[in-house]
């Protein structure tokens, strides 16, 4: 029972990784109809922001030039590096996405494959082969509840990101800018002629999308503490799994699938040997596919898509 | 001046340029040696001097005159020279059944490839990767392209291709300590090797049947991720098999692809898909594509035309796997990751949806690329992904998209009118 349930705090630790690379995939799904494959090396690429400020700020106050509490570097270093993630989103979009809105969507998805290995081989070119390690920006504290074992980074790492993705719902079903990008979603050729922009919705998606993906690099960086330029590789792809099987146009359909992609993959590696994992972990979101073909909140759509 | 010169050419048939290529390889060989050392250079231009040139600089000139010397005038000179025999012999045979000039042309062409690739085993190893490259582009192309899906899963159709081959010639033709003794004469292999390839491309076919079943009862994105799944499930599943020796791969499989039987595999895949496109199915894929209520109301099995198509490009895919393994000689499941996919998928865009022309001329200039930016290392990474972008920004669907393929136009003789001359 206490290895069930401490993989349980696994599996939502890991969950949330996913869930919120995955929340970035399905706006710009939702929205823009397009497959963003840079999404993971932008979660790398915010990662390795992350580290760089961390490191600053760790830097700045042992030399006693500011001297900050941690937890002030912690949430310093997540709001400039989400502002810079954002930024780099927002550069994606201009660059890769905006001169292809009106071609077939796939070759978009090209274009975000292409500036996802440029991402990838930049910093490979900048910072060398050698792997970075994220700063100890928390000191570990280990609880013991009932025979489970739970870290103060776990708890941290699972609450910061639920409080993103409720911040994330707010903004999407309360706010004005949310109501545009969820008629934008509903209707993309209307929409426009209604006084919306869709460029600006669709900076604010990648902005919104990449800041949560920094998020998730810090996290992750936190969690994992050493950067490798390929780490968003395999995330990214997975991520995009959890945010299609989400359905489209549901935030809630993609953190769950984000969770349950993460719990499954827990839970198979507890039961199976844990080369085994991705064959059955696959085989389950095939199965589930088969019965639900439009993702858990998707709706189907008519048989007319955009390319 | 320079319109009349093109003008000049213009009257050049097919069959007179490849007389002219094959005298250039001949001539390469005779004195490609003495050539590059009065030129001081190290060694034969491999790639059309693309390697030398980005190692060392300061040899562009030297490799620009050897280029000259040896490609572009003898090809230019000769073909012009001897266009009205090539005109003659190609109208003949043109008059003719339209396979005899179609063989014959093909010859020539296989001639020069391996005359070409005779100079090394680097060049034969990328001649070979090339049009393996053509192979999978095409067939991908079929669900990207002609279809109009997205799918992800041609690595695994690969991996399942290849080790399907790999088992088939292992188990009959080699002693092997996974499959223990041959069970036939080794000497069979060759003439079995087809049987082994169809094998591998059956295997790859079956397996294509379990993404379709699901992914086809609605149209949507879902076979991006239905075939993403399968393609990690397959990849961990041959991680998982220790009989076909797990995640350390599957090695020493009988050198049965030489560069005929590639080239003959590539030529019969172009040949066949291409007449596959052009046939009722191929038609009522588009159809599909463009509208599927339409086609449906058009009384086209939208189903069953889709499902036909998408295991018709993977048995292309495993075939071409198979033939990779034999290259090679040694598969291992990592071969066929993301990675794959990524380089896959830039060949088809790049190249151009819903075309035949197009996905040579991806497959081909993305490989030759690919092995003529080694030397700058880490950069070609973002010199090719930079290009891909640029061509999808100024040509969305791709360099030479929508365009068909036609053989006739291709070796029929070439007059211009009398008054022009």
């Amino acid at each position: 029972m206490t290895y069930f349930l401490q993989n349980v705090v696994n599996a939502l630790q890991w969950g949330s990784f996913y869930a919120l690379i995955a929340l970035g995939y399905s706006m710009v799904y939702s929205i823009l109809m397009l497959f963003n494959f840079a999404h993971g090396d932008i979660f790398m690429v915010g990662s390795y922001i992350g580290f760089g400020v961390a490191a600053a700020l760790v830097a700045l106050s042992a030399a006693g030039v500011v001297v900050l509490p941690s937890w002030l570097i912690f949430t310093l270093t997540i709001l400039v590096t989400m502002i810079l993630t954002a930024m780099l989103g927002m550069a994606v979009e201009r660059v890769g996405y905006r001169p292809l809105r009106d071609a077939p969507r796939a070759s978009a998805a090209i274009t975000g494959l292409m500036i996802g290995i440029i991402l990838e081989t930049g910093n490979l070119a900048i910072l060398g082969a050698r792997r970075v390690r994220f700063p100890d920006l928390i000191e570990s504290v280990t609880y013991e509840i009932g025979g489970v074992y739970v870290t103060n980074k776990k708890i941290m790492i699972v609450v910061v990101s639920l409080l993103f993705m409720v911040a994330m719902q707010y903004f999407v079903s309360k706010t004005k800018w949310g109501m545009a990008m969820r008629a934008m979603a509903y209707d993309y050729l209307v929409v426009p002629l209604m006084g919306v922009s869709i460029n600006s919705i669709a900076r604010l998606t990648f902005a919104i999308g990449s800041a949560l993906a920094a998020v998730a690099g810090i996290l992750y960086g936190i969690a994992y503490p050493v950067l490798d330029p390929y780490m968003g590789v395999l995330f990214g792809w997975k991520a995009f799994v959890a945010a299609i099987l989400g359905g489209r146009g549901s935030i809630m359909g993609a953190t769950l699938a984000g969770f349950l992609l993460g719990f499954i993959e827990i839970f198979v590696a507890m039961v199976f040997p844990s080369t085994l994992r991705d064959l059955i972990a696959y085989s389950i979101i095939l199965l589930i596919l088969v019965f639900r073909p439009h993702g858990f909140f998707g709706e189907p759509y008519s048989a007319k898509l955009r390319l | 001046m320079m319109r009349n010169m093109l003008n000049r050419f213009a009257e050049v048939p097919l069959a007179a340029w490849l007389i002219g290529a094959l005298c250039a390889v001949y001539l390469e060989q005779w004195v490609g040696d003495p050539l590059t050392e009065l030129l001081l250079l190290p060694k034969i231009p491999v790639l059309f001097g693309c390697l030398i040139v980005l190692k060392t600089p300061k040899l562009i000139p030297s490799t620009v005159v050897f280029l000259i010397l040896i490609y572009a005038v003898p090809i230019c000179v000769i073909a012009y020279a001897v266009r009205k025999p090539a005109n003659m012999i190609a109208a003949k045979l043109f008059s003719g059944p339209i396979w005899i000039s179609a063989i014959l042309h093909l010859g020539l062409l296989y001639l020069i490839l391996h005359i070409w690739s005779d100079i090394s085993a680097y060049r034969e190893l990328t001649l070979k990767f090339t049009l393996i490259a053509i192979i999978v582009t095409l067939s991908l192309n079929l669900i990207n392209g002609y279809m109009g899906e997205f799918s992800c899963s041609h690595p695994g159709f690969m991996a399942l291709g290849a080790y399907g081959a790999s088992v088939f010639s292992l188990v009959l033709f080699a002693d092997d300590k996974n499959f223990g003794e041959a069970l036939l004469p080794g000497i069979l292999g060759p003439f079995m090797f087809p049987l082994g390839l169809i094998f591998g491309g059956f295997i790859s076919a079956i397996g294509a049947l379990v993404v379709a079943i699901p992914s086809f009862r609605t149209r949507g994105d879902y076979l991006a991720i239905i075939s993403l799944a399968f393609t990690f499930i397959v990849k961990s599943l041959i991680e998982n098999l220790e009989f076909i020796g797990g995640p350390r791969g599957l090695g020493s499989q009988p050198d049965f692809s030489n560069l005929l039987v590639v080239f003959i595999w590539t030529v019969l895949c172009v040949w066949i898909i291409n007449n596959y496109v052009q046939s009722v199915y191929g038609k009522a894929t588009n159809a599909v594509r463009d509208d599927e209520i339409a086609a449906d109301a058009m009384t086209v099995d939208t189903r069953k035309t889709k499902m036909v198509t998408f295991m018709f490009a993977a048995f292309w895919a495993g075939v071409a796997g198979g033939l990779f393994a034999h290259v090679l000689r040694f598969v291992n499941p990592s071969t066929f990751g993301i990675q794959k996919l990524a380089e896959v998928l830039a060949m088809v865009y790049f190249g151009g949806l819903n075309s035949v022309y197009g996905s040579i001329v991806g497959a081909v200039s993305l490989s030759l690329l690919g092995e003529a930016l080694r030397p700058l290392e880490l950069f070609k990474w973002i010199i090719i992904p930079l290009l891909l972008i640029l061509v999808m920004i100024y040509r969305p669907t791709g360099l030479i998209a929508f365009k068909e393929f036609n053989i006739r136009n291709l070796i029929q003789p070439k007059h211009i009118p009398e008054d022009e001359v």
